[in-house]
Order: structure tokens, then sequence, then C-alpha cells
């Protein structure tokens, strides 16, 4: 164990985890990257493409390096990062990306042979045979060239979504995030402070930094529980923002129960959608490093991220405790972390600074405008060279710390397009103040680094934002706080031969920019694509300003003209399950259920989707084994006494108002508004384009007042288009919409035995032909005073009605007619028995009007009135729709045994079957338990003058070919004498 | 996005559903000389600026309002928002 003293880790409460099946402990408090270094772990990975190994290389979300495979069996999480991974008892990791064990990865040959590998090379090489690279390189190259691997399992884990609406958004919980939240806290503002560590402080937890004269985590911890106790302010830990959206709206995921041994039921994410009146972005800032010759072994991380490890988590990176640390730096902080090791007593070697002029800040050594130009140690770091003055030195050497200075985590502010401006003081990217409208800055991410910069800008951030919506926060009072040097010069490699790892999580080297400069890959965009530099899980938090910097050396431009990088949702990594927000399985989308869903399921239905429905399809009695002979009861028992059947989910629309029959004219293609009281009209809509689109009826229950309905498919669509029309089309005329739908209950009551079923419920009503003949409507009581509409209408072509009930009375009414029709053979239908019922009569339902058909098609170009303007009508008249000779006709084999295929392409017989001899197609298809032999409708070439003509249905998916007789349409009873009997 | 209704205040995107371009509400006269030409035109042609735009939203799980909308595409910037009913009175 290599802890030192102090830190903010429980070390009275051990926690026991596994890495690669090897038990170890930590304490509460640790990362997963923490515990590790602790226990002396620097091996923690192989890289991308070169297996080099790998070790952590940062203490926060920015990590390339350590990325492990997370949990087991359906739980296995790859590409975590081990840095933010919050240990908990019974935590298993697995190292990924290796052949064999860990420390003896035979992809490690990759390495010996990285001059085939430089940047493009997959599109330099593998490009011959070409059918090798779909079979051969390529899924070679996916197996050594990788992260991690999925389970394959499906996830047992449940998410959840909520959102917020607060007015202040704070995102980050460091100074400037706790400041800010604590000042419009105070004002009495709806607070939202979101931060993705679970504890709150940020940099003040890895700092020694005194606030008020308190430590900085103690001052973080005071403020915390202030705000805590603050009714209006909702601190969010384990909670990244991970993208900004339109109008302050912002994503944000916390991890409820990731850091949770046994979660038992809770969920184990919760994606958050909130909508702020004002934001503030407090994301600090993330440290480059300097690349340099062998810049990527084990031991060799962030100088910040070290003196995180010292202060934090009481931990030296190194892999034997007491082996002394040195530092690289450019810059003052780097000497911050040498002061902070010295002042915990770690040995130090002294900090290596490229600045001619440095001095040491403490009691340890500095080589001024020295480098380090190499390193050694094969899975850790043993020894590096320091060049000063023209000599080089190797020294032993168990961790190094490098400092680059740091990049404003300017993220967010450019997911709306905001470019980021480079601040030639401060070599580094700030954000643009109005990168994004609600959006303020604070702190080190606005380039406000040292403490009390960051204090006050938090401060001031939020008092401006609450002055933006009228809420007014009297002026903090500022706590005391260090102002940490920042001296800086621009020194962004060190020059040399060997490979100096730009981007370690691709594996992205100096050289390889050298080369894209080379083969004029320059513009970033294209630098990016050529190395795959800034890709994958991290994005390149570490590795694109020195990469920019590098091309800007190269071209001779400087920085800013040689392009920023800017970002895109999400800024860590989120997982697809959370994004569902726990829409999956059953609650992938809401089930609607019929009124009568409940009965249905007890008479053993079996059902079918029908967009959101649940509609009975058929009802299995015990003796039967196959679907069709149920269907083929059902069917016959229509024709031949009674069925019901369900069909609320058909669209209902209520119109009314003086100008209703006016409105209707127009909506529908045929003449709809001369529909009298009590009577009921078929009606066709069209689309504007002149093409079919739906089709129901219209019924008129008094003056100014008409049931319109519509296919089940289209009954949102045909409401929201009829708003349309009435809201912008024609706005002055007087009439009012709702859909009724899911308001009433309706069955059809099919067959010669209908009337006499519904004569036994009805109140008082005459039932005869000649008091309510067919196309009759009326209101009326069923059942000794429910209200009711019943309709006279036919899809089956029997005598048959359909009866609504206000719709929680569905269900009983279904109970009673089947009750009360038990002598007359009653037998409740499903949608298979319906559509083999409508086929036979030759009635048009969805695949009749499939959006490619016309009026004309239909044989109905005679209902598109002429005397009057209707949407769709004018087009309805081009001559390509006028001149459609195709006609809908019906078709049955010639040999009764042969199969109709819905989709079959009919074909003239003695034709070639190709497209230029296509004739038509099969709509629609079922067995006819009437005609005992499969029938269908389609649409042929002047098929209303070929009947007994022979076709052929081709369907050459399955290379099979029926010959068909065409027919007319109506199988059934063709003269329509049954339905007004 | 959040839309400014002119009945209920900001509402979320999420409850209304997009038609296009507000010419939509401009029906030609079916009686006119070039009835059929104007309607391709109006059926077929649509503007789709990269910049301000005048477009229809529904608020289909709301108060089935049609609003025409002023959208910049680019920054979704949204400058006004009002009933298709007033401006289709307005127009006629």
């Amino acid at each position: 164990m290599s802890r030192i003293q102090g830190g903010l880790i429980d070390r009275s409460r051990k926690l026991s985890f596994t890495f690669n099946g090897k038990p170890y402990q930590g304490c509460a408090g640790d990362t997963l990257a923490s515990a590790l270094l602790a226990n002396g772990v620097q091996l923690i990975g192989r890289s991308f493409k070169y297996h080099r190994p790998r070790g952590v290389f940062s203490a926060g979300s920015e990590e390339p390096n350590a990325l492990v495979e997370l949990s087991g069996g359906a739980r296995q999480e790859p590409n975590t990062r081990a840095t933010g991974i919050e240990l908990y008892d019974g935590l298993q990791a697995n190292s990924q990306n290796h052949i064999g064990s860990l420390s003896h990865d035979l992809l490690a040959l990759n390495d010996l042979f990285s001059p085939f590998f430089a940047a493009g090379f997959y599109y330099k090489t593998f490009m011959w045979p070409r059918a090798f690279w779909e079979k051969l390189y390529e899924p070679a190259i996916r197996r050594a060239a990788g992260l991690g691997a999925l389970s394959m399992l499906p996830d047992p884990d449940s998410y959840d979504r909520g959102y917020l609406h607060p007015d202040l958004l704070v995102i980050g919980g460091g100074a400037a995030g706790l400041m800010a939240a604590l000042t419009a806290g105070r004002a009495g503002a709806q607070v939202v402070l979101a931060d993705e560590d679970f504890m709150l402080g940020g940099r003040l937890l890895a700092e020694d930094t005194a606030i008020a004269d308190l430590p900085g985590a103690a001052w973080a911890k005071e403020v915390t529980t202030e705000l805590q106790s603050l009714p209006n302010v909702r601190l969010m830990t384990r909670t990244t923002v991970f993208g900004a959206y339109d109008h302050g709206i912002y994503g944000a995921v916390e991890r409820v129960s990731d850091h949770i041994a046994d979660p038992g039921a809770s969920v184990r994410q919760t994606l958050w959608r909130i909508t702020a009146k004002r934001t503030i972005l407090a994301t600090g800032a993330t440290e480059r490093h300097i690349p340099f010759e062998n810049n990527d072994r084990p031991g060799i991380m962030l100088s910040g991220a070290m003196r995180a490890y010292a202060n934090r988590w009481a931990v030296t990176p190194q892999a034997k405790a007491g082996d002394p640390i040195a530092i690289f730096t450019n810059n003052d902080d780097g000497h911050r972390t040498a002061l902070a090791l010295a002042a915990k007593g770690v040995a130090l070697h002294g900090v290596i600074d490229t600045r001619a002029g440095a001095k040491s800040l403490g009691d340890y050594e500095t080589f001024a405008g020295a480098t380090i130009t190499g390193s050694k140690g094969r899975k850790g770091l043993k020894s590096i060279r320091i060049a000063q003055a023209g000599r080089s030195e190797w020294i032993d050497c168990g961790a190094l710390g490098v400092a680059g200075g740091w990049n404003p985590n300017v993220h967010l502010a450019s997911h709306h397009r905001g470019r980021p401006v480079w601040d030639a003081d401060k070599l580094t990217f700030v954000p643009d103040a109005d990168s994004l409208p609600g959006l303020h800055i604070a702190g080190a991410a606005a380039g406000q680094g040292t403490t009390a910069e960051a204090l006050a800008d938090g401060a001031r951030a939020a008092m401006a934002a609450l002055s933006e919506i009228g809420l007014s926060a009297a002026p903090a009072d500022i706590p005391r706080a260090g102002e940490e040097p920042t001296g800086i010069e621009a020194f962004w490699h060190v020059p040399g031969k060997g490979r100096a790892w730009v981007d370690f999580q691709n594996d992205v080297t100096v050289k390889d920019i050298k080369l894209a400069h080379q083969e004029n890959m320059r513009p970033v965009e294209h630098l990016k694509r050529w190395t795959t530099l800034g890709m994958a899980t991290d994005q390149g938090k570490t590795a694109n300003v020195t990469a920019l910097a590098v091309m800007a050396e190269l071209t001779g431009k400087t920085i800013p003209e040689t392009g920023t990088t800017i970002f895109r949702p999400p800024y860590t990594p989120v997982s697809l399950g959370v994004l569902g927000g726990g829409d999956s399985g059953a609650n992938f989308r809401p089930h609607r259920l019929t009124p009568t869903h409940a009965w249905a399921e007890s008479q053993g239905a079996v059902f079918v989707e029908v967009g959101q429905w649940m509609r009975a399809q058929w009802f299995p009695q015990p003796d039967e084994i196959h679907w069709r002979e149920s269907v083929d009861r059902e069917a016959k028992a229509v024709r031949d006494a009674v069925g019901v059947c369900d069909v609320t989910t058909l669209g209902k629309i209520d119109v009314q108002g003086p100008d209703a029959a006016e409105f209707l004219n127009r909506i529908y293609a045929n003449m709809m508004g001369t529909v009298k009281p009590g009577k009921v009209r078929y009606g066709l809509m069209l689309r504007e384009d002149g093409h079919a689109y739906d089709d129901g009826t219209c019924a008129c229950l008094a003056e100014g007042h008409y049931v319109v309905t519509t296919t089940t498919a289209n009954a949102g669509l045909v409401y929201q288009r009829m708003e349309f029309a009435r809201q912008c089309l024609w706005p002055d005329l007087d009439v009012t919409l709702i859909s009724t739908t899911d308001a009433w209950a309706q069955l059809a009551v099919a067959g010669p035995k209908s009337r006499e079923l519904l004569s036994r419920i009805v109140d008082d009503f005459d039932m005869s032909n000649d008091a309510f003949p067919f196309m009759s409507c009326s209101e009326l009581t069923v059942c000794g005073g429910l209200r009711a509409r019943l309709f006279r209408i036919s899809f089956s072509g029997e005598l048959a009605y359909e009866i609504a009930v206000p719709a929680r009375y569905g269900n009983a009414l279904m109970e009673r007619l089947i009750e009360v029709g038990q002598d007359l053979g009653v037998t409740p239908y499903g949608t298979e028995a319906l559509g083999v019922l409508r086929i036979e009569k030759g009635h048009a339902a969805g695949n009749e009007l499939n959006g490619q058909t016309t009026a004309n098609m239909l044989g109905m170009q005679r209902m598109v009135s002429l005397k009057k303007d209707s949407i769709g009508a004018v087009m309805s008249r081009r001559e390509g729709l006028i001149g459609d000779k195709r006609r809908l006709v019906g078709f049955v084999p010639v040999d009764a045994t042969q199969p109709v295929v819905a989709g079959s392409h009919l074909i003239t017989q003695g034709d070639p079957v190709d497209m230029e001899h296509d004739q038509g197609w099969i709509t629609s298809a079922c067995y006819s338990p009437h005609l005992g032999s499969a029938i269908g409708l389609g649409y042929l070439e002047n098929g209303d003058q070929r009947f007994d003509e022979e076709v052929i249905a081709a369907n050459p998916l399955e290379g099979v070919s029926v010959r068909l007789r065409v027919v007319s349409p109506h199988f059934i009873d063709p003269e329509g004498e049954r339905l007004r009997d | 996005m959040l839309i400014p209704h002119p009945l209920l205040g900001l509402r979320d995107a999420q409850e209304f559903t997009y038609l296009g371009d507000a010419n939509m509400m401009a029906r030609p006269d079916p009686t006119g000389p070039d009835a059929e030409a104007a309607f391709c035109d109006y059926v077929f042609l649509r503007d789709n600026p990269a910049g301000v735009h005048r477009e229809l939203w529904f608020h289909e799980q709301g108060d089935r309002s049609w609003l025409v909308v002023t959208r910049n595409t680019v920054t979704h910037e949204i400058l006004s928002a009002e009933l298709a009913t007033d401006v289709a009175r307005k127009d006629a």
C-alpha cells in the first residue's frame, strides 16, 4: 500500500474489490483508480492500436487510458473510466483490449509493427483483394484494435426520467459553482446544482488551498451543508450534465445506484431534462500534458491528477512506495504539485521546468530550461532522461507528473456552435461569453482559474443571471482565498525522433500529426479523421489543444488560425439504456385497450397490435387447433346468424355548428352536406394531391351535428387534418370538432339475426326495415335507460348495425349481447374474420387506400363531386390520375387449391414476368369459407373489362406463379340485397 | 425547444406535431384560371431556408391549436408564435 497521510477517505470503512479476479482492498471515498494506485497497481489497460501498457493518467472523467469492464454477466459495462468509478464493496473490474493476460498481451506485437499502423493506415493498406476487406481485414483489425466488449445479454436494470424547471442551473460544484449556488440560494431562487463527482467541491477537494482560514475541502463541506438546508436548492451529485439543447434545456444523467453493491429495486440511472431560466457553466478546467518520447508509460500522469491523488485520496502513483517522483512542467502549476508532495513528505527528484528562469517555490530542486527526452520501464515507469543545457542524464523515477497548462471545459458552451476564443496570455481557449443565450460562464471554465478568481466569478455570475430574470441577490460576501501563481510559457512538445503520444486513447503521436500535415490533411476536421485524434470515449479532452499546437507549429500559423476544437453532446459517454428513460419492453409505447378488452381476455381471445391498440384477432374454441378454424367459424356465423365485433378503434370525430355541412362538403370528395338528420352516408376523403386518403361514414344525428368515422390507422391524422382545414384554411366557418374515439364503445352487430338480437336490448325502439332502413342512424336508449347511438351500416355485406354506448359500458354491453343472443347463435368475431368478411364483400380498407391509389382506381370517380370544391378535388382531375385504367377487381385461383398472395404482381398470360409488363397487384387476400377457396382483391389494368380472363399472379420473391380468374370484387351478394333486407 | 403558445405560454416542443412551411395556409383558388398548376406548386413546392422560417405547428398534446411559429432554423430562436386562425383571418 502506498497510502500517505491525510486525504478525504474513510480509513475505517474498508471495501473489498477485485481487478482481473485478484482481490484488493480500498477505503470508502476511493475511486477504483485511487484504490488500484493505493495497492501499487500501475498497469491497468492496453492501448487501442499498439497495445502499449497503460496506467491511470488523470483523476477525472477526461481519462484516456484507465478504461475497464465493470461488473460481470448482464451488467458488464465496457470502457468505464476507473477514475470516475466510486468504489463499493464487491466491485468487480477487468482490463480490456488484450489477448492473453494483461501483462503478457499477445497483441503487444502490434507495437513492433507500428510503422505500418501510422495515421490513415487503414485507408492505405488492406486495399487488395477487395473481397478480403469485409471477410478478413476488417474483423481482424476490429479484434486487435478495440475497446471493451458488451455482454450481449438483455439489460437487467431499470431506468427512469425526470423533469426540473429551476430558475438557475449551476453545472459544476467547485469553487465557482458552490459560490454561485450559495449566492442564488440565499436569494431564494430555485437552484439546481449538478456535479459529476460524488462529493461537491471540485478541485477544492484536490488542493490544499485555504478559503476563509479553512482547508478548501472543509469550506466546500460547510457550503454544502448550508445549501442542503435551503429548501429552494437541489443538490445533485453523481449527475453529469451531458448536453446543452435549445432554449435553456439541458440533459443530465444521474447515476442513482451505480455505486451501490446491491441496488435492490432502485433504478440504476435517471435521465433528467432540466429546463432552466438561466444556467451557470462552472465546469472547471482539464489539464493538458507535454508529449515527449515514450511519454505513455504507467506511472506518468497529469501533474494536477497526481496532486489530487495525494491530497484527496492520500495516495502516490509509484509502483513501489518511496520511489522518488519528478514533475515536468512549462508553468507554475507544476510547482504546486511539488509543494503538495513535499508537504506530505514524499521523496522528490524535483521539477523539470522548460522555462529558462524557473525557480523553486519551496524546498525541492528545479531544473530550469530543462526537458524530458525519454523514459524507460516496460510495464511501469523506471527512469526518465532529463536534458538540460545540451547534456542529458537518465535518473531513476517511480512516477512523473506532467503539467502543460489548463484548458477550460468549454464543451457545453460549444454545443450550439459557440466557438471558443484563443487567449494568448493564458495560452488556452476560453469560451465566448455569448456562446449560448441564457448561459453564464464562471470560474476556471471561463479562464478564471485561481481560487480567489473562481469564488468571485461564481458570485458575479449568479448575480448577473438572477438580475436577468428579475430576481435580486444581496452582494455576496466573498471569502478570502489565495491567488495561486499562473505563469506559463508556450512549450507544446519535446522535439525528438521517438514516438511521443498526443492522444493516448487513440494512439496518436506527434509523428502522426506530422504525417497528416505531410499528406495535406491540415484542417482540424481532416486531422481528426485521418489520425482518429480526439475520438472515442474521452473525445480528446487531454489531447486536442496540444494537437492543434503541433499542427500550428508545422504550418507556421498561429493556433487560432489553425483551428479550434468544438464539441458535440454528450460530454461523457451516456448509456443507451438511460436515454430510453425506462421506455423499454412493455413500456416501449403505451397500449390502448378496447372497452371490451377484459371480456375478450376472459374468452381467451388472441390479440393483435393495431397501431397502439390491442384488438381481439380471433376467439379460439377449445377444439380448434389451427387459427383458421376459428376465423372460418366466426365468419360463417356472421353470414348465417349473428356476430359481434368491437370496432371502437375506428376514429370518431364529432362535428357541430351552423357551418358543419359546408365544412364537410369541403373535407369529403363527395357531397356530404346534404345528408339529412337520421341518415348516414359513405364518404371518401382525398389528399390535396388528388389521391385517395381515407374513407368512412358520416352520420347526421341532428341538424348541424355529425359524427365522422375514420379508419383505425388514420384516426389521429384525419382529425389533425380537419383541424388544419378549420383553423388554417377556412377559419370563418362556424364549426367545432372534437375527437370522441375513446368516449364511445362501438360494437358491430352483423348477420341475418342482428335485428332480432338488437331488438332484445333496445328500449321501445322500432327496429323494422321501414322505420329504420339501411343507412339510418338514431340516438336511443338500451338495456333500460342507457344512452346509445345506433347506426345501420354494414362492412360485412350482411344486415348489420353498429351500436355505440359510453365507453365505460362497452364491456357490459358485450356481455349482455352474448347473454341474450345465445339461442340466436351469437358469436364474437375478431379482426381476422372482419377482414375475411370485407374482402368477400369487396370493401376497400387500408391495403386498398395505401396512398398510391385514386378514386378512379377504386371505381369511385363519380363520387368526386364536380359541383363543389373539396380537398384534393382539383388535383384529382389531373390527366395522369384520370387516365389511370387500373381498377379494383376480385380474383379467384383457377385451381381452387392454390393460394392467393397479397403483394403478387399481375401479368397478362403469355407476357414475360417483368416490370414492363406489370398489370397491377393483389392488395388483399384471404381464404373465403363461403367460396371454399382463396380469394383476393387487387388493382388490374382495365380490370373492370376483363372479368373471366385468366391472369398470372407472380410472386418472384418466392418463385411462385398462380393463375387467377378475374371476377367482380363483390364475392357475396353483389346486388346488395342482404344489407337492405 | 420551447414554443411560446399565445394562449398557454411556454410549452415544450414535444407537445407539438410539426407540419412545415406556413405557406400551406395559402390554398389556391380552385376556380382560378391555372388552378391545377397553382395547386401543384402549393402541394409540391416548399421553401426550406437556413434562417428565418414561418412554419406550422399543431399542439396535438395540448389545446389542438395550429400555430404559425416564426423560427430561425439555424439558431432555433423563436421570433413569434401566433394562432393560425388569427393569421388566416388577417390574411383573408
